[in-house]
């Protein structure tokens, strides 16, 4: 998947002095759907990764030392960088769907605009538990299916979205993660769906 | 392309970076954008200088995070510190005057003329 259709700086490229407001938007899915090269193909900077630890008690206690255990979860995550304008910029995250993300997305992702639920369809049930996160977590979303070339039963967006148990107001979108234009498509398609309910909510408060 | 992950393996390293805290200033976003106040100086914790360094123009907790190869919540912690002696100062998420005033659809328009033009 290393197909990236732009060459990116390999050194570190500051932001604008003026830049003073950071949004977020996080793309969720399976292991291998894509996440990473969707992040790179708009990403003004090459992915980059890290991540965050978080401590718990452990079940049960330790029985030769009497000690309680603690363990360490550990999720990585990479990123990429838009500059919206000179002083708005926008961070891509590309986040692991499985369970023990789900923790620690409040401590990373609260005041997220909203989130990219990218789908392959071979492996549709991958995305079942993150919708299923995003809609406890009351973070709008639209879900964007990756069309991977050896794909071959080209499910229609209307099978897809049965086939996700997905509502009416969920807008779907096709896509090649690969193509900066494709990525930059699936990019509105969220903030159109956002700007539709920041202004139904606005006409009725 | 290789992700080389975080240096976490070694808890020594953690707790000496923060001095035994484990406990993070929520305050800071991943995307708060830090910028320096002050040039880093000799016998500083060599955390804090490439902090300062980094952050002479602004960049967002987590890209310090990802450049240090460090923890979100160590990054806190270094964060705190910083902005408590005055030496770092935070551009917050939509705390900035000419967006907190902006209606939510205002903002969004914003945003998606910023990705019409990419």
């Amino acid at each position: 998947m290393g197909s990236a259709t732009s060459e990116l700086p390999a050194q570190r490229t500051p932001l604008a002095d003026a830049a003073e407001t950071g949004l977020k938007i996080v793309v969720v899915g399976g292991f291998g759907v894509g996440k990473t090269t969707l992040v790179r193909s708009v990403s003004e900077i090459r992915p980059l990764n890290t991540e965050e630890v978080m401590t718990q008690a452990g079940q049960g206690v330790d029985e030769t030392t009497g000690v309680e255990r603690k363990t360490t979860t550990t999720v990585a995550f990479d990123f990429g960088r838009i500059s919206l304008s000179r002083r708005m910029v926008l961070y891509l995250f590309g986040a692991p769907g499985q369970e023990r993300f789900w923790f620690l997305w409040d401590r990373l992702f609260s005041g997220t605009l909203g989130a990219i639920v990218l789908v392959d369809t071979r492996r549709m049930e991958d995305s079942w538990y993150a919708i299923d996160r995003l809609e406890h977590h009351e973070t709008p979303f639209v879900v964007a299916v990756n069309r991977f070339d050896d794909d071959k039963r080209r499910l229609s967006l209307d099978e897809i979205r049965q086939a996700l148990a997905l509502g009416e107001h969920v807008p779907m979108v096709d896509c090649d993660a690969r193509v900066r234009s494709s990525g930059k498509e699936v990019l509105i398609t969220l903030v159109d769906h956002l700007y539709a309910l920041a202004l139904s909510q606005e006409g009725t408060s | 392309m290789i992700h080389k992950p975080v240096d976490v393996g070694d808890p020594d390293r953690l707790y000496m970076v923060t001095g035994g805290r484990s406990e993070a200033d929520d305050a800071f976003d991943l995307v708060t954008l830090i910028v320096s106040e002050c040039e880093p100086t000799a016998g500083m914790q060599s955390e804090h200088t490439r902090i300062l360094e980094m952050c002479r123009h602004p960049t967002a907790l987590v890209e310090i995070s990802a450049e240090l190869r460090l923890p979100i919540t160590v990054v806190r912690i270094l964060l705190g510190d910083l902005h408590a002696m005055g030496k770092v100062s935070a551009r917050h998420p939509r705390a900035a005057e000419s967006v907190a005033t902006l209606p939510e659809t205002a903002l969004l328009q914003e945003v998606l003329h910023g990705l019409r033009n990419l």
